[in-house]
């Protein structure tokens, strides 16, 4: 009918966004190495990547397969204790940074698909926000454990402790410290790394929704029971689709611990869960790009608002609150769309006015 | 109503003489389902041949979706089997009963609005043209051979609704009877051994209804399987269905040809009520 | 004897976890929504109960009447503002403004009152009752009781007898039939959130009675863990919010006693976890199918 197909809409969109991503890579590099951005902004980068893997990760969670996860921070934290268990256990191996960073990134990403998988069996029997709260009592176990957990490393191997500290050789380290989490970190991660952990994430999702299985997982989210009624089998890609999620968050966490020296189980809690969430809604469902625009803008932002440091966050409550008004409500939203509506008005005239003035 | 009657009315076999000497595509018997202590179909019994046009009425209420929803699963029966194609689909779920072979359609259209027209099809064709997670994620070549592949069998399964043009819209924007129409195309594209369509004429002008006639004959013709069919629109019934099943209160009440069915006294007594004796 | 006065302590802490999760529960019920800002209403009602009783010296009855109407009105005025123009909105909408809603109390708690935490008075005084040998029981946990006792009651009556608690649950089945009845749909959430949230105020006054430290964050953790009790319990039923806070109470109390304080948190998490995969609608919640 259309002759040869060429490139679909979505994968144009697709490459609008992986190019852009990619363009804001170039130029803050180039800032960065030109020495303009600030120490601040230079110290953000990392978290920003992790962060926005974390969004597009959740987003295929909660945008792409339709249900709602209130834990997604605790998937970041077995990647990042366990990644930099792995990556410190790796150090005795081999001297090669990169290779410890790769090894631990990858170990994050298989402990936390496994804790994926896990919590993705009892989501099987589970609907909306009775879902909702499993995630986020996996959340809190998570965290909880962590902050009892002490693994330290001597000379004769590894000594684990669960709420007491396990008694290692004086030359030995503590590698997860309890209650103050992960201690004496290499700080491995660059800005360029994180960067391309998180562009390989994102072509892994984009690849996944635009196929068989991605349109499988839609079905389950757009109608359960005519997906079933097709013959899909909703148990192999919800699992499928929280262990990816869960994967991609560990990641992120092996990411964003390897770019501190201390990190404390607390910078993974409930708050984290939901400010990645944030992220994905502000950012809209089912879009990548919104998400990662919106990760990006709401990391930075309050280090930005620094000098209002009182009101920031009281601030940034309101933004949220009218933005989901103004998105939300019919009447708000027409209100915006009729405004938006006149000005693409005017331009297109203008357009078509300059149009005919060429052609006559 | 009077039970010992009921029974009586019951013509035996509606197979179609063509399909008498192949296995029938589908055989219940004594099935039922109880809801609690209400019981929605009771001791049905139903035969449907290899290529024959089915049709189940009866007056709303009467337990004909509940019937569509223990054969494919959605609920699980509490007494009786269901044979398919000779296999018994005791325990199987609704996907493994569409792996086996049947495919329906839903009185309240249940299609994946958010997604295409085409993706909707595509998604019927699953369990038809497989490509892994892996090689789809790594774009292997089997991935772009899979996908080129799904593309003309959806298009072309959507042309025998003249409904290729459509293919990139949204399908939860499409008009009622073209959403109707896709989800017959979706249901077709699984493969099916015994399609069943709910209501598949509800909300359409005579124009379409007939329209539709015609292509569920094609259907039928072209890929050689049965079809049973809930309507409430007679002249649909009446004019394409070979066997025809009686529905009310949840127990079939009579079967038979097109013929027998509207001249049965008891089908006529379900659907208008009883005569006042004078 | 140390396991009755184990048992007595997680039903005095089950029953705060009790009529916070009364808030989530019938406000759940009514509007099918998670209001997430509930357990910040709570520091609300606590602060001002606060400064009532502490700052101004006035008795405790009027500090803790005081709470209630404030937290009253702050409900409703949250409800109208955040809320009402979400009813058609996706749940997804409608949460993430409650966590807006949330931030909002948190931080507006912060501005006002700094984050230094305040010592909170008991309301109902240090003493305790030494009931046999070896159980001593404090007036906090007696009162709490009781109070958990009297609500619970005063609540079964109220929406099983009165024209409101009627129109409530005919909301909570069909908003839409109930509108055609003739019942203000509006009005009827807005009580519902005006009793919610009265409720708060209560449970806080009580929970910082009990553990008297008072920050702008006092409010999230029991909210987290009394959500989790009407979840446990099957939310949207009342008498499910009463068992689920109940039982939550005990399951800490006994984590805390017998096993580790610092594990107590994920082992009440993980009994939720077993309770949906055994029960997935909670305990007393009721079994939603949906129709072919």
């Amino acid at each position: 009918m259309k002759g040869k197909k060429t490139l679909s809409k979505t994968s144009k969109n697709n490459f609008i966004t992986m190019g852009g991503l990619l363009l804001v890579y170039v130029i803050v590099l180039i800032l960065k190495e030109g020495g303009i951005t600030t120490n601040l902004i230079n110290g953000q980068l990392v978290p920003i990547c992790a962060y926005m893997i974390m969004a597009i990760s959740l987003n295929l969670t909660v945008g792409i397969l339709g249900e709602l996860s209130l834990g997604h921070a605790g998937f970041m934290s077995v990647g990042a204790f366990g990644g930099v268990l792995v990556g410190t256990l790796m150090q005795e191996v081999s001297d090669s940074k990169i290779l410890c960073l790769l090894v631990a990134v990858i170990a994050g990403g298989v402990l936390a698909a496994l804790a994926g998988f896990l919590i993705g069996i009892p989501v099987l029997r589970l609907r909306g926000d009775y879902l909702a709260i499993v995630t986020l009592a996996f959340g809190q176990i998570i965290k909880s454990i962590v902050n009892i957990l002490y693994v330290g490393l001597d000379a004769d191997g590894l000594h684990v402790g669960f709420i007491e500290k396990p008694e290692i050789l004086e030359e030995g380290k503590m590698i997860i410290n309890g209650a103050m989490g992960a201690t004496g970190i290499r700080k491995l991660s660059t800005f360029t790394f994180a960067f391309i952990v998180l562009m390989l994430c994102l072509i892994v999702i984009y690849n996944l929704i635009q196929s068989r299985t991605g349109r499988a997982i839609m079905a389950l989210r757009d109608n359960r029971i005519a997906a079933e009624s097709v013959g899909i089998n909703v148990t192999k890609y919800k699992l499928l689709v929280f262990a990816i999620s869960a994967a991609m968050a560990g990641m992120a966490g092996t990411v964003f611990a390897y770019n501190y020296s201390t990190v404390a189980p607390t910078k993974f809690d409930f708050n984290t869960s939901i400010l990645v969430l944030v992220f994905v809604v502000l950012g809209g469902l089912g879009s990548m790009r919104g998400s990662l625009i919106a990760a990006a803008l709401l990391t930075l932002l309050p280090e930005l608002l620094r000098e209002f440091s009182d009101y920031r966050m009281l601030v940034y409550a309101i933004v949220l609150i009218l933005v989901m008004l103004g998105t939300n409500n019919p009447k708000i939203r027409d209100f915006f769309a009729k405004i938006v509506g006149k000005i693409k008005s005017v331009f297109v005239r203008k357009k078509t006015a300059k149009e005919e003035n060429a052609n006559g | 109503m009077d039970k010992g009657k009921i029974h009586e009315v019951i013509s035996e076999s509606i197979i179609p003489a063509r399909d008498k000497d192949k296995r029938p595509v589908l055989e219940c018997s004594h099935l039922g389902i109880t809801f609690g202590g209400l019981v929605a179909v009771d001791d049905f019994n139903l035969t449907v041949g290899a290529t024959e046009i089915a049709g189940l009425i009866g007056p709303n209420g009467a337990g004909k979706t509940t019937v569509f929803n223990l054969l494919t699963k959605v609920y699980q029966p509490t007494h009786g089997t269901i044979l398919l194609d000779g296999q018994d689909t005791r325990g199987m779920s609704t996907m493994q009963v569409n792996k086996a072979g049947i495919a329906r359609t839903f009185q309240n259209i249940r299609l994946f609005d958010k997604l295409t027209v085409e993706e909707n099809v595509k998604i019927g064709l699953h369990n038809q043209i497989k490509c892994s997670t892996v090689s789809s994620i790594l774009r292997l070549p089997s991935y772009w051979k899979t996908e080129k592949e799904a593309h003309e069998k959806a298009l072309e399964l959507l042309s025998i609704f003249d409904m290729q043009d459509m293919a990139d819209y949204k399908a939860g924007s499409l008009p009622y009877g073209a959403q109707r129409r896709l989800e017959i195309v979706r249901a077709l594209a699984t493969n099916p051994k015994l399609l069943l369509l709910d209501e598949p004429a509800a909300g359409m002008n005579p124009s379409e209804t007939a329209e539709l006639m015609e292509n569920i004959r094609k259907i039928r013709d072209t890929f050689q399987i049965a079809i049973l069919l809930i309507e409430h629109d007679m002249n649909l019934v009446m004019g394409i269905c070979e066997g025809i099943a009686v529905l009310n209160f949840g127990r079939i009440i009579a079967k038979g040809s097109p013929e027998e069915i509207q001249a049965n006294p008891t089908v006529i007594e379900a659907y208008l009520g009883k005569k006042k004796e004078d | 004897m140390e396991f009755l006065s184990n048992v007595i302590n997680g039903i005095s802490l089950g029953s705060i976890y009790a009529i916070i999760a009364l808030g989530y529960t019938m406000v759940y019920g009514i509007a099918k929504m998670l209001n997430f800002a509930h357990g910040d209403v709570i520091m609300v009602g606590a602060y001002v109960c606060f400064f009532m009783t502490s700052r101004y010296n006035m008795p405790a009855v009027v500090g803790i009447l005081l709470s209630m109407f404030v937290c009253t009105v702050l409900g409703i005025v949250i409800e109208r503002l955040a809320y009402k123009p979400l009813r058609q909105a996706t749940s997804l909408a409608v949460l993430i403004t409650a966590i807006g809603m949330s931030y909002f109390l948190q931080n507006g708690a912060q501005l006002l009152w700094t984050s230094n935490p305040k010592v909170f008075k008991s309301v109902v005084g240090d003493g305790g009752v030494q009931l046999t040998e070896g159980l001593y029981v404090s007036h906090v946990t007696l009162v709490t009781i009781a109070v958990c006792v009297i609500i619970m009651i005063a609540l079964t009556v109220f929406t099983g007898k009165s024209k409101m608690g009627k129109a409530m649950r005919a909301c909570s089945e069909d908003k839409g039939a109930a509108q055609l009845m003739g019942i203000n749909v509006n009005t009827t959430i807005s009580i519902t959130f005006a009793i919610g949230s009265a409720l708060a105020a209560i449970a806080g006054v009580l929970l910082c009675s009990a553990y008297p430290n008072l920050v702008p964050t006092t409010g999230s953790m029991p909210g987290i863990k009394a959500f989790t009790a009407a979840v446990f319990g099957g939310i949207g039923s009342i008498p499910g919010a009463l068992i689920g806070g109940i039982l939550l109470g005990i399951i800490e109390i006994f984590a805390k006693a017998y096993i580790s304080t610092e594990i107590s948190d994920a082992i009440v998490f993980a009994v939720l976890i077993v309770v949906l995969l055994v029960k997935p609608t909670g305990l007393l919640g009721k079994k939603i199918s949906e129709k072919v």
